[in-house]
This record gives structure tokens, sequence and C-alpha cells, in this order.
């Protein structure tokens, strides 16, 4: 049901509709196809910039067709002299692939308990998990930064584990939630009633239906926890930054430096854009926490 | 979906064949769920209690030993500071703003989607990719790339026409921050949109065709309808999320300029001013702005959510 809900299902324009109309259809797939060209041309430009040499992406009218170079990643990269973004970048993934795996432990087990074999009154706790998706993330982030400076955790990249854990947990339960109860109960009962044990249940009736939904989730809390600014900017520093600390070093204009920005953006995005089209199919349900199928 | 849905609060007992003992065979099934529940509850409701606290203390974290209770005299403060109260109205203009026209031409986009043309699935990628881009990645390339008043690319290509070249920060800084929250959310309401209209009843559709419905009575009398509570429910998540927005605001424009919003305001007043007890209360404003929008929210996943329930 799910997995066909946001897929191109054909529709069945009657035979024998030529003319006007069909013109008219193919005016709207231009139109269709104008708006997804504005709507990706920054995108284009930021990757065309990154290949330009900072002399040639500072003009006015702009250089299209300036000569392509490497520098602006190799400035980005730090072979310029500037700070290395390597340590960045190894948090970040460090970061969300921890918070990743965390999430998936936590929710899988309660998915499970408010699916296949649900507690009493599982809606309740659902929408309990929903409801702390919509506190602010600023109202707790006063006390958590008093209690990392007093632990010694600030600057910590655990610290940063946990928080992206309790902010993409609740999307996990909601989505896996759906996909687990896509898992037919008589498939189920037919294996307990041939003597299958809980453990090969779950490894050879539920895993082969929900594993899909279950990469999916993971994709999407991993794109959550790489794109946080507030709490990473707040509490780490030198040496737990991530990969979005470390652009805000270039809110700052500093002379020429668009190639710079351009190759650091479009780098630091690179894992986000690679884990939201292969996620695609099930990107509505995971940000709608499951409410679209 | 499966009969376990369907019949939530029926015993599961039907699969068990001799349950121990009542209350132990309860907490077989809770126990799998503890973990999940425990964590959330420490890491996002624990903070929030001690939010409530410090909000009623007069507390500037660099004069430590002067801290004393003061009641309600931080929200009244948050309440009445010009900067602070400038700070909810700025809340409130950007998240309607942005959440508004994202939902309308996220409709357009889901509309046009939603028929078939040649290339409609790469049209699609090209649509989503905005959302896929980090959000400080998106500021900075809006900030620098776009905006630049000498050699941003909206002027380049105002160059070429002749027209006007703004120095679009300086001159519409809530606009310039706006427009780049716009770029996007508007896949994000496109694409639930998108799931609406494609969960239609083309076979009503069709039958008021044939009656002789024409596009746009089709469109009014049955499509609205059917997106109504599709839009209701873009409108209400993307306001939870743009409500909190603190990476667009602190990238362009640094909160410069009477673009501070809550969350910007809230990270300034104890991360730089280091007042505790006022970012506090203005924490707690911001929970019971959205706490408002989240009822509603709740309501409309709600209805959603039983629909799918009952359907199956």
């Amino acid at each position: 049901m799910s997995s066909t809900a946001i897929r191109v299902r054909p529709r069945s324009t009657g035979p024998g509709h030529p003319g006007p109309r069909r013109a008219k259809g193919v005016g709207l797939g231009l139109v269709a196809w104008l708006a997804g060209i504005v709507f990706f041309l920054p995108i284009a430009w930021m990757a065309l910039t990154s290949f330009h040499s900072e002399e040639d992406a500072a003009t006015n009218p702009p250089s299209f067709g300036a000569a392509l170079t490497l520098d602006g990643y190799r400035e980005f990269f730090g072979t310029g002299g500037g700070a290395s973004p390597w340590p960045s970048l190894i948090n970040s993934t460090a970061a969300s692939l921890a918070s990743t795996l965390l999430v998936l432990l936590l929710a899988l087990p309660a998915a499970y308990a408010l699916s296949i074999r649900p507690v009493k009154k599982w809606t309740d706790v659902l929408f309990f998990f929903l409801s702390t998706k919509m506190l602010p993330v600023v109202a707790g982030l006063l006390p958590i930064y008093l209690f990392a400076k007093n632990t010694g955790m600030l600057d910590n990249i655990w610290l940063l584990v946990i928080l992206y854990t309790s902010m993409n947990l609740p999307i996990a339960v909601w989505m896996m939630q759906s996909f687990l109860s896509e898992v037919p109960v008589a498939v189920i009962e037919a294996a307990q009633i041939d003597g299958a044990k809980l453990p090969t249940i779950l490894a050879r009736v539920v895993a082969p239906i929900a594993l899909p939904g279950i990469a999916a989730t993971a994709l999407i809390c991993f794109i959550f926890s790489w794109n946080e600014l507030l709490f990473a900017r707040v509490l780490t520093g030198v040496v737990a930054e991530t990969a979005p600390v470390f652009l805000t070093g270039f809110i700052t204009s500093q002379g020429l430096f668009l190639a710079k920005v351009c190759a650091a953006s479009l780098v630091i995005s690179l894992p986000v854009l690679a884990a939201g089209f292969a996620a695609q199919d099930k990107l509505v349900q995971g940000l709608s926490l499951g409410a679209v199928k | 979906m499966t009969a376990t849905t369907t019949a939530p609060i029926a015993a599961p007992s039907v699969r068990t064949e001799k349950p121990p003992s009542g209350r132990l065979r309860a907490w077989a099934t809770r126990a799998p769920l503890l973990p999940a529940l425990i964590f959330m509850i420490v890491v996002t409701q624990l903070p929030f209690v001690a939010t409530l606290v410090i909000s009623f203390f007069d507390w500037n974290s660099l004069y430590p030993d002067a801290r004393h209770f003061t009641g309600f005299a931080n929200y009244s403060e948050v309440l009445t500071d010009a900067d602070l109260r400038q700070s909810v109205w700025t809340t409130i203009v950007l998240t309607v703003t942005v959440v508004l026209v994202s939902l309308v031409l996220g409709l357009g986009l889901a509309l046009l989607l939603d028929r078939k043309f040649r290339g409609r699935g790469l049209v699609r990628t090209l649509l989503i990719a905005p959302f896929l881009v980090v959000p400080v990645a998106a500021a900075l390339l809006w900030k620098h790339v776009l905006y630049n008043p000498e050699y941003g690319l909206f002027n380049g290509l105002l160059h070429y026409v002749g027209g006007p070249e703004p120095d679009w920060i300086s001159n519409t800084p809530l606009l310039a921050v706006e427009a780049s929250l716009v770029w996007q959310w508007t896949p994000f309401m496109m694409l639930i949109l998108l799931a609406g209209l494609q969960s239609r009843d083309h076979q009503q559709i069709e039958a008021a065709k044939v009656d002789g419905a024409n596009e746009w009575q089709v469109f009014r009398y049955l499509t609205l309808p059917h997106l109504r509570r599709y839009l209701e429910l873009g409108a209400l998540l993307g306001s939870i999320y743009i409500v909190q927005n603190f990476d667009a605001v602190f990238t362009i424009t640094s909160g410069g300029l009477g673009t501070a919003n809550l969350p910007y305001t809230v990270y300034q007043s104890f991360y730089q001013a280091h007042e505790n007890g006022l970012a506090s209360a203005a924490g707690v404003l911001v929970v019971i702005g959205s706490i408002i929008i989240a009822t509603f929210a709740l309501r409309v996943v709600s209805s959603l959510f039983r629909e799918e329930v009952s359907r199956a």
C-alpha cells in the first residue's frame, strides 16, 4: 500500500482526444519542466561555480563559460592553508551513523510492540512519541547545555549522538510501526503453528517484508542528523565540530571565496542528496511522520 | 494494514498458547517498548521541565551568586521588551509567509506533476533536490552566490535585462530569508500534496467527467475537498519545522536587520548574553506556540491515521 502511493500511476486517458487537448497537455508538461529547471538552477549554478576559479566566480555579468578548475575543491580541502574540513566531516559521519544505529536499536523493538504484538493503548503511545517531535529544540537547549558543561560533556560527539537519537526516534518509531503493520498476521500465525520460534519468525517472515522500509527510515534519520546545526553549534567546539558547524565559518565574506563556498556546500550536501534520492519513495512517509503513505 | 491494527485494543492472547500469568505476559509485551519510551522521557521531557523551572529565576550565568526566584518577571520582560516582542512577531510573519507561499507553489507543482508527460521522473527529481541541500549550505548559497549585490547570480541576470541591481539582504532582509526557505520547503509541500493527489478515487473522477464535469469543477468539488487534509497536514508540519528554524536566520542575516526569530533570540540570550532566566522564558513561549499548532497537527495526523487503520 505504502510503496505504491507515490509512484506514478498511469492515468487512463480515453482514446481519441487529439487536437487542442493534447496541445494543452504538452504545454503543461513544458511548464512543469520549466518549474523543475528554475528550482534546480541555484544548485546547478552552485555546482558550476565550484569548478570556476575565484576570479571567474565573482564577475558581473556571470561567466557561464569560464574555464573549469578544481581550485575551489583544493582550497576547501585545506591544501591552500585554511582549516581542514576532514575532522568535521569525520565527526558528522560518526555522529550521524552512530545515532542512526542507536535509533534503529531502540525503534525496532518499540515498533514491534506497537504493531505486530501491540501493547494496550498502543495508539496513545504512538502519539506520545509524535508529540515529543513537536516540542521545539530550543525548549530544552539551555538545561542540556548546563548539564553538558557541568559533566564535562561539552564538545563531545557522544552528546550529539544522544540528542540526535532523541530527535529521530519518534520519526523512526512512526515509520517502522507502519512498515511492520504491513506484515500479514496470518503469515506469522502460520509460522507459529509450524513451530517457528520468535527469532526465526523475525528473520524469515518479518525482515524480508519490512527491510526496505527499515532502510528508508535509516536514510531519513541519517539526513536529519547530518543537517542538524543548532545543537552542534551550541554544544561542540574545536574537537567535536560537525560539518554544518564548519560551514558556518563561511558566513562572513572573506574576499574572493565563492568557488570555495560552493565546493564546500556541495561536498557537505552530497551525502544528503545521495541518501535522499535513495529514499525518494519513502521520503514523504518519513517527513510526514507516517501520516501520508 | 494488518488485522493487528484494526483491532488494537483486543488482547493479543490469540497467539499465545498458555500464558504463565496475566501480569507477567503484559510486561513481556511491554518490554520491547520500554527502552525507547524511557529514553525519550529522559532526553526530551526532563530538560523541558528544567527550562520551565529556570524560567522563573533571575539568573545570569556571569553572576551565578545573584540567582533568585522572580516568579513571572522573565515572562513580563520577554513580552514587554521591544526586541523580544519583535522576535515573536518576526517568528509569526516568517512562519506564516513561508508556509503559505510554499504550500501554494507546492500545490501548483503537484498538480503539474500529477499529469503524464515526458521526463516526469526527472522533473520530480529536479524539484526535490532543493530540499536535499544541507540547510546551512542552502543558506550560504543564497547569501553569497545568489544575493551578493556585486557578483551574485540574481544581479548578474538582472544585468542582462538592464534592471536595477539591489542589495537584496540589506533592502529586504526578512524577504531574503523567506525566499530561501520557500525554495527549500516547496518540494516538501509538493511531495505531500502529490501523495494526496495520487490517493484520489480515479473512478469517481472518471464518473464525474462522464457526467459532464469540466476540469475546474472536478478540481473544485472533488480534488480540493480530498486534498484538504493533506493541505492541513503540510501547513501544520511545515509550521512545526519552520517555527523552529535557526539555520537560515543565523546564516543569512545573523539575526540582524529585524530578522531575529524566537529560536535565534533564545540562542543569543543565553549563548551570548548569558541571560539564562530570560532565555528559558522565551523558550517556554516557543513551546506554548508550538503546542497550539501541535494540537491541531495531532488531530489531523490522527484522523488520517485512523482512516488508514479502518480502511485496511
